[in-house]
């Protein structure tokens, strides 16, 4: 205890949470709208790509979180004038990553330096980041939830409803381009902490874990920022421990956590069953189903 | 009467280099229930885009209450054909209800009373209220549907549109939901329109019929569309309206372009017993 004490005054430790608290915030709240517009591809495809703007900004001796920021900006762009509708995109997510991860094995390649930032970029470095590291994060973050929150309600509605809300006037396409951006800045943050290859854990699992756990949207939002909350400030308290890599306790407690929303408090919440006396039949097979 | 509620002036729609309906003129007066018939891909669905500004029709004009129709009319409530809630996804029908009130409005909308109170009216107009707080991929067919009612209901508007409320409903409930939107015209003289391949359901409360097949259609009071001669001309071919126990019961031969007709399908179910 006053070992991690000692640890919480090292400025390294400090840039962690803090950098970590604001990377949870935000991943907590983009993977609700992740998971309900069911993006997990995209959401691969914008991390591996954040991985060659990363590394071309490295070759060019720049800043690689806005080297990462500038991949998955591009990409974004890319998949939301490619294919925005929902069939085929997946096709266009695979047509566009493919070459840009090429391209990022060119950039790797080319640059003589050390290889070490290019693993931190695929494993995260949270435990590495910079005071101005921390403050760039921090912008990064308060925009693109700003921004999520500017368009929340319309974005709720033509995810959940789209023809609906495309007959009220919703701007369906343009929502679902804004939302890649929005991703793509979320994307760019969650690799700090778990890189590129495990950026899943972040971006999918709090939202899905807290889908199990309430039928209220906005309650979700806010379970899914404690989870994603608990994963990462516990797995850098548990790497300086242990001295193992973070990406290691954010990945494995992610995982328990939905296991325990799904199979354990999820199912014994009254709230998530369809509780109508009006066909019982159909319903209650839901639930069985589900079960 | 006033002014129509819709009127079409020689309307003709295209998609693509397919022509849907061409030349169709039409008033729908204020506070009519019109049912729009016809085989499926007749381009039903395609008329009430257009009436909701989503498509432009090629030639001709449409009016809703006076004006060129623009997305996002909120004097227009529209209950989409059935789709999918996932399961898992947490939402429930009190929200989807909701979303009819400020759904298309920028921002977070906090917590509001009065949207609350706006929202509670409507779920109880439907009697959902057993279940508006369950999530909405749980829900069966027919409850889904009632909140999709109370969902086009909220804003108040003075036109409903429904596309194909009734299917993969039981009849229990296709009576329930066409006595709901029936209810719904006797309060406030809305204007429902109506579309549905089977007639048979909302007979009782339909004052007019738009039958389409083949960019070919025919309108005016149930009785006057739904012979045997009228069918015929339509369809193109031998067809026979035959009334069997108050229904009505469209069935012919396939035409010459190899279209079937396509009957109503539904043989009465018993109602189970509670």
């Amino acid at each position: 205890m006053d070992q991690l004490v000692a640890l919480l005054g090292y400025e390294f430790v400090q840039n962690a949470i803090a950098a970590g608290t604001v990377i949870a915030i935000v991943s907590g709240v983009v993977s609700r709208f992740v998971v309900a517009r069911n993006m997990s591809f995209a959401v691969h495809a914008l991390a591996e790509l954040g991985f060659t703007g990363a590394a071309g900004f490295i070759l060019l001796r720049l800043s690689p979180v806005l080297g990462l920021l500038a991949g998955t900006a591009v990409t974004a762009v890319f998949i939301g004038a490619l294919g925005v509708r929902a069939r085929g995109r997946d096709v266009v997510v695979g047509v566009v990553m493919a070459f840009g991860l090429g391209l990022g094995v060119l950039f790797i390649t080319l640059y003589k330096g050390y290889a070490n930032q290019a693993f931190a970029i695929l494993f995260g470095t949270i435990t590495g980041v910079s005071r101005t590291d921390v403050l760039l994060l921090l912008v990064i973050g308060v925009v693109t939830l700003v921004s999520l929150a500017a368009i929340y309600r319309p974005l709720t509605f033509a995810t959940v409803d789209p023809e609906v809300a495309e007959a009220r006037g919703v701007p369906v396409g343009a929502l679902a381009v804004a939302f890649l951006l929005i991703m793509a800045a979320a994307v760019a943050e969650a690799v700090q902490v778990v890189g590129v290859l495990l950026i899943l854990t972040l971006l999918i699992t709090p939202g899905a874990a807290a889908e199990r756990l309430t039928p209220r949207p906005g309650l979700a939002i806010i379970y899914s920022v404690a989870i994603a909350l608990l994963c990462i400030l516990g797995g850098i308290l548990l790497s300086l421990i242990t001295n193992a890599p973070v990406s290691v306790f954010v990945t494995s407690l992610s995982f328990g956590c939905y296991l325990l929303a799904r199979f354990v408090v999820g199912p014994r919440r009254r709230d998530l069953r369809a509780t109508s006396g009006h066909a019982k039949s159909s319903a209650g097979a839901a639930v069985a189903q589900a079960r | 009467m006033g002014s129509p509620a819709v009127s079409f002036e020689r309307v003709t729609l295209e998609y693509g280099t397919r022509r849907i309906w061409s030349d169709l003129s039409l008033d729908i007066p204020p506070g009519a229930f019109v049912a729009i018939l016809g085989p499926n891909g007749s381009g039903k669905t395609s008329l009430l885009r257009a009436i909701l500004g989503l498509v432009a029709p090629s030639s001709g004009r449409i009016l809703v209450q006076g004006r060129s129709p623009h997305r996002g009319d909120p004097e227009i409530g529209y209950v989409p054909q059935h789709s999918n809630f996932d399961a898992d996804l947490p939402f429930r029908g009190r929200d989807l209800v909701q979303l009819g009130v400020d759904g298309h409005r920028w921002g977070i909308g906090w917590p509001d009373p009065t949207r609350k109170a706006r929202v509670d009216r409507a779920v109880a107009s439907v009697d959902a209220e057993a279940y508006a707080d369950a999530p909405i991929g749980r829900l069966s067919g027919g409850e889904q549907q009632r909140l999709r009612i109370a969902q086009a209901l909220v804003g108040d508007p003075r036109i409903l549109l429904c596309d194909e409320p009734l299917a993969n409903l039981d009849l229990r409930y296709q009576q329930t939901i066409t006595a709901l939107i029936a209810a719904w015209r006797e309060r406030t003289g809305g204007t429902v329109l109506f579309v549905t391949h089977d007639v048979n359901p909302v007979l009782g409360v339909v004052d007019q019929v738009l039958f389409v097949v083949n960019g070919r259609w025919a309108a005016g009071k149930p009785d006057e569309v739904l012979t045997s001669e009228r069918m015929s001309a339509l369809y193109g071919s031998h067809v026979d309206v035959v009334r069997v126990h108050g229904r009505i019961v469209v069935v012919g031969e396939s035409t010459e372009s190899g279209f079937n007709i396509e009957e109503p399908h539904h043989v009465p179910v018993p109602v189970e017993p509670h």
